[in-house]
């Protein structure tokens, strides 16, 4: 019955389908990731650039601020560690292999609400890699060039040498693939993951700590995973 | 069918008029639309990159997106209590009940349609469902980042796809509005031309509005109640997005 007195005539399929539609929506919050997942590996046709520009799928989503990425050459590429340092360093990746080696497992949080847990991070921490160069005792900060311009970001002395900061050279056992900043990225998991700048080239020893690409921008500088942007 | 779609366009009328919706569902309507957009616009800058780095406030964006979606949920709420709850159950029944006309309609059969067709009531089943989905992965993503461990594996992809989904059919909807000046027009101010309605919509029969009853006393302190804590809510939280 309804309120003029009338019978309601036909079927309640849409409120059939409401209830139908809610309860498969809620249902993917467990399973929908891995589903968005396998639809974005059948995109991969889909030029770089595009795929950069519009995220898709549950874990990694690869943010390009200057598509297309660079493009790592073993024998060219080298880590150039200067600023306030007493012996700048130019590093060959071959150079970097060499370097006391460090592992980890680690999760990584992205400031747009998704999560890839358990990451397998191979690399150096931030110490062994700057006793060649002797940081000077004015030294606050490294800020990260990134071969992507004109992305830099920037740690304190005091973040880098967290015993869980690295720069990684290889994640999940295999050496960084391009997507994921190869040759070498900042690894800085008690951080938001626009810290952690890919396709490194250059570290500057600093006096002061100064905005990165996103802080400029107006996201927060101590990019704590939980305390900061907004919390 | 097909006039529904286009040939209406152009039917606009100075002759009688009949009413298709009272004030309570039109501010239900643009309630829904503005929140929508609003969301919509500051969501995008949210989730993609390009976008970010041009407009490039994301405190201001957050702040915004957050405030919207409660002053949304709190007039929605409001609505449902202080409204004509008479017409908008009428015209929940006649959004969410099919008749073998309607399926006929839908397989693109010529079918004599009541008050709404039956794509217009597919439309509204969806977005109904969709805008519970949004609140839903919505306040997960923003439990995520005071602890990780509400970050579901599906939480992303859910508010992901509702945002296509809806982006999708809120498009749609537009295009069939302006495509649709008599529709439109029944939307912006309640009434359509009755030629129109007898030739689009021939099974229905505009009844006289339903009588509203005013809201009693204990809806009102239910009201007061939820107006205080939606407004506290969205000051918070833009306070707290905005740093």
């Amino acid at each position: 019955m309804t309120d003029d007195g009338s019978e309601p005539e036909g079927r309640p399929l849409g409120r059939r389908a409401f209830f139908a539609l809610v309860g498969a929506g809620l249902s993917s919050l467990a399973w929908g990731g891995s589903a968005l997942d396998l639809a974005s590996k059948s995109t991969l046709i889909v030029p770089e650039p595009l795929r950069a520009a519009i995220p898709v799928g549950q874990g990694w989503r690869i943010y390009a601020v200057n598509p297309p990425y660079p493009r790592f050459d073993p024998l060219g590429w080298r880590l150039r560690i200067e600023g306030l340092v007493a012996r700048p360093q130019t590093l060959t990746y071959a150079e970097l292999l060499a370097l006391p080696q460090a592992d980890q497992t680690s999760d990584f949080h992205c400031v747009t609400g998704w999560s890839v847990e358990g990451v397998r991070w191979r690399g150096v921490r931030f110490a062994d890699l700057l006793a060649a160069a002797a940081p000077l005792p004015a030294a606050r900060a490294l800020a990260f060039v990134s071969a992507e311009r004109p992305y830099v970001d920037t740690l304190t002395l005091g973040q880098a040498l967290a015993p869980d900061a690295m720069l990684a050279h290889a994640m999940d056992d295999r050496p960084l693939t391009r997507p994921h900043g190869a040759p070498a990225r900042v690894v800085m998991p008690r951080m938001y993951g626009y810290k952690g700048v890919k396709w490194l080239e250059r570290i500057v020893v600093t006096d002061r700590v100064a905005d990165g690409f996103w802080e400029q921008r107006g996201y927060d500088r101590d990019a704590w995973v939980g305390g900061s942007n907004g919390l | 069918m097909t006039a529904t779609r286009g040939s209406a366009a152009r039917m606009v009328s100075d002759g009688p008029r009949v009413v298709r919706f009272g004030r309570t569902e039109r501010t239900l309507h643009w309630v829904h639309a503005s929140s929508f957009l609003a969301m919509f616009a500051t969501g995008l800058v949210l989730y993609l990159p390009l976008l970010a780095q041009v407009l490039s406030d994301r405190p201001l964006m957050k702040a915004l997106h957050l405030v919207a979606a409660t002053v949304w949920l709190t007039a929605l709420a409001l609505i449902a209590l202080l409204g004509n709850r008479r017409a908008l159950r009428r015209t929940r029944r006649d959004l969410e009940r099919f008749t073998a006309d309607d399926l006929r309609w839908l397989r693109r059969q010529p079918a004599p349609q009541g008050r709404f067709n039956a794509g217009q009531k597919a439309h509204a089943s969806v977005q109904a469902a969709l805008a519970v989905l949004f609140t839903v992965s919505g306040a997960l993503l923003w439990l995520g980042e005071r602890n990780t461990d509400f970050r579901l594996p599906g939480t992303i992809a859910l508010h992901d796809v509702a945002m296509f989904a809806g982006g999708a059919l809120v498009a749609g909807h537009i295009v069939m509005a302006f495509a649709t000046r008599p529709a439109l027009e029944g939307m912006l101010h309640g009434t359509v031309p009755a030629d129109w309605a007898a030739e689009n919509h021939a099974k229905w029969t505009p009844a006289p509005p339903a009588p509203h009853a005013p809201a009693g006393i204990v809806r009102i302190a239910l009201a007061i109640t939820v107006a205080t804590a939606g407004l506290t809510g969205a000051l918070l939280l833009a306070g707290d997005a905005l740093g």
